[in-house]
């Protein structure tokens, strides 16, 4: 769709970097960045938390019918990556070729190009996840 | 979560009608609904100025068409003014939470009839416009903005699935050829070509392991049925059919949000309560008109709804049990694979096939013999909303 550049430039802090969600309460950690715990609501205290940015891939696919404003990137992996600390994320793969992307590999978050034509011309960047090159 | 619930009134359907599903070129949104509202109208002979509220179901007409305020618009042209029209949205479970509404209306104690439509207008934008219209069913932020489709959010649920219960591409296929089996003996479904496992596995890759063939087609049509207390219904018709319960739950937005990816929690919780508000349980259902929007999707509802155990789903399609004739028929009209999904009718339009599946009205060879319970069940995006029906004959109403 086309935004305007505040729709991308307020979102850039968690786009920058795998921001999430811990209460203190029940111990639950959560992606995206919640407000209030679904877990505890009112009762919960949460608190903003930075992910290592490390993970396994969990579900994956390769989009070869791409929505507006992707079509030069087609074909591209997408997956559902767990992250280490526990909660998963949606992203795509880089860095490899689609058809490779598996189940259990290991993937690390990666600052890449994400769209580069909303109606401001707003080149916005943001996370994907590449395969990890020094796994810990 | 168990809120107990003040039903003051049973709820019969006393009449429905159905535009055919696939690509009206010559036909607006307004006419599809127009089209749809007055055969529901004419075969409950009733007049338009007893209807006390017009509930519409539509996801999108706005992105589609550039028309917003819809409800209103349908309502005017019928010549109803002024009487109260709503706009319901939930994604592609727009007509089924606009039936709810009617139901609730009625069950209440409010209102004595009232009207519940659902229309969709999607061929009027281009094909990668469509995809992106839908695509706002999902969390736009977490979710589309990172290219993600609808096709490829079940291709995710398909792969781990498969991971998972070892589900085959060949099995995932038989629901495709099925539900194109059942399109070819219904006049009104959008596409009526009887297709093989081979054709769907050599059909364009869509999303990784989805093909065209396990895909709904982007189809235009509307629906509409008529609500009224149970014990009115035989006022208006002598086939009346009762809402034996119509529940409905929420989940996470996002698919990577679920406690479980294969499985979908807001249909379990729908179809738990919806079983017991109705007293029946799974084993009692005739047919089930479920939401196939991808091939994943009807395995998912069916092991969800408690129609069979979790992971045993693609047994029921290789014993062929959800043809018309086996043990548990499924999307008797083609369902959305084959009958066509114009998102915001698509739920209201189960309801209609139901109806003429509980009265004994559908075309020779598609008719489920001595149909007495039927089940129909509605997905809004990958899962966040669903909407379980069960309705049965009216023979017990005086």
């Amino acid at each position: 769709m086309m935004q305007s550049a505040s729709y991308h430039w307020r979102r850039y802090k968690e786009l920058y970097n795998l921001k999430g969600t811990r209460c203190e309460r029940c111990g639950g950690v959560f992606f995206p960045v919640r407000d209030i715990c679904p877990n505890c609501r009112r009762e919960g205290k949460v608190v903003q938390i930075d992910f290592s940015g490390r993970g396994t891939v969990y579900a994956h696919t390769v989009i070869r019918a791409p929505p507006r404003g992707f079509e030069y990137l087609s074909p591209y992996a997408v997956a559902i990556v767990q992250l280490d600390e526990g909660p998963k994320v949606t992203s795509q793969i880089v860095d490899c070729r689609p058809e490779d992307v598996h189940i259990g590999m290991r993937v690390e978050a990666c600052f890449r190009k994400l769209r580069d034509e909303s109606a401001d011309g707003v080149i916005v960047y943001g996370f994907k996840f590449r395969p990890v090159q020094h796994d810990l | 979560m168990n809120h107990s619930l003040n039903k003051r009134n049973g709820v019969a359907i006393v009449g429905v009608g159905a535009t055919p599903f696939g690509e009206h070129w010559r036909k607006s949104l307004r006419e599809l609904a127009l089209e749809a509202s007055l055969s529901a109208v004419a075969e409950a002979g009733i007049r338009g100025k007893d209807i006390q509220e017009f509930f519409i179901g539509n996801m999108s007409g706005g992105m589609f068409t550039g028309q917003e305020h819809v409800a209103a618009l349908v309502t005017d042209f019928l010549g109803l003014n002024p009487a109260p029209a709503i706009r319901v949205e939930a994604a592609c479970a727009s007509g089924s939470v606009a039936f709810r509404q009617g139901y609730v209306a009625i069950a209440s104690g409010l209102y004595n009839l009232v009207a519940v439509g659902g229309v969709e207008k999607m061929t009027d934008v281009q094909g990668g416009w469509a995809t992106a219209i839908l695509s706002g069913a999902m969390d736009t932020e977490w979710e589309a903005y990172f290219g993600v489709t609808f096709p490829g959010i079940y291709a995710m649920i398909a792969n781990r699935y498969m991971h998972e219960y070892g589900l085959t591409r060949e099995q995932l296929a038989k629901v495709a050829v099925k539900n194109h089996y059942h399109g070819s003996l219904n006049p009104n479904a959008h596409l009526r070509n009887r297709i093989t496992v081979e054709d769907v596995l050599k059909s364009p890759l869509v999303a990784d392991p989805l093909r065209l063939f396990d895909c709904c087609p982007i189809s235009d049509g509307a629906a509409c049925v008529l609500l009224a207390p149970a014990n009115e219904a035989r006022k208006y018709t002598d086939t009346p059919i009762l809402v034996g319960s119509c529940a409905q739950a929420s989940d996470t937005l996002s698919l990577f949000g679920r406690r479980d990816m294969c499985t979908l929690d807001a249909t379990r919780h729908a179809a738990s309560q919806a079983f017991e508000e109705s007293k029946l349980s799974p084993e009692d259902v005739d047919f089930a008109e479920v939401h196939d929007c991808f091939t994943i999707a009807e395995i998912l509802a069916t092991e969800d709804l408690g129609l069979c155990s979790k992971g045993r789903a693609a047994k029921l399609y290789d014993e062929e049990q959800t043809f018309i004739g086996g043990k548990l028929p499924i999307n008797t009209d083609g369902g959305l694979k084959a009958a066509g999904h114009a998102v915001g009718a698509t739920g209201v339009k189960q309801i209609v096939e139901a109806v003429r599946q509980l009265r004994g009205e559908a075309e020779k060879g598609r008719q489920v013999k001595g149909a007495e319970i039927g089940l129909t069940h509605s997905v809004g995006g990958s899962g966040a909303t669903a909407v379980v029906t069960i309705l049965r004959r009216g023979d017990s109403i005086p």
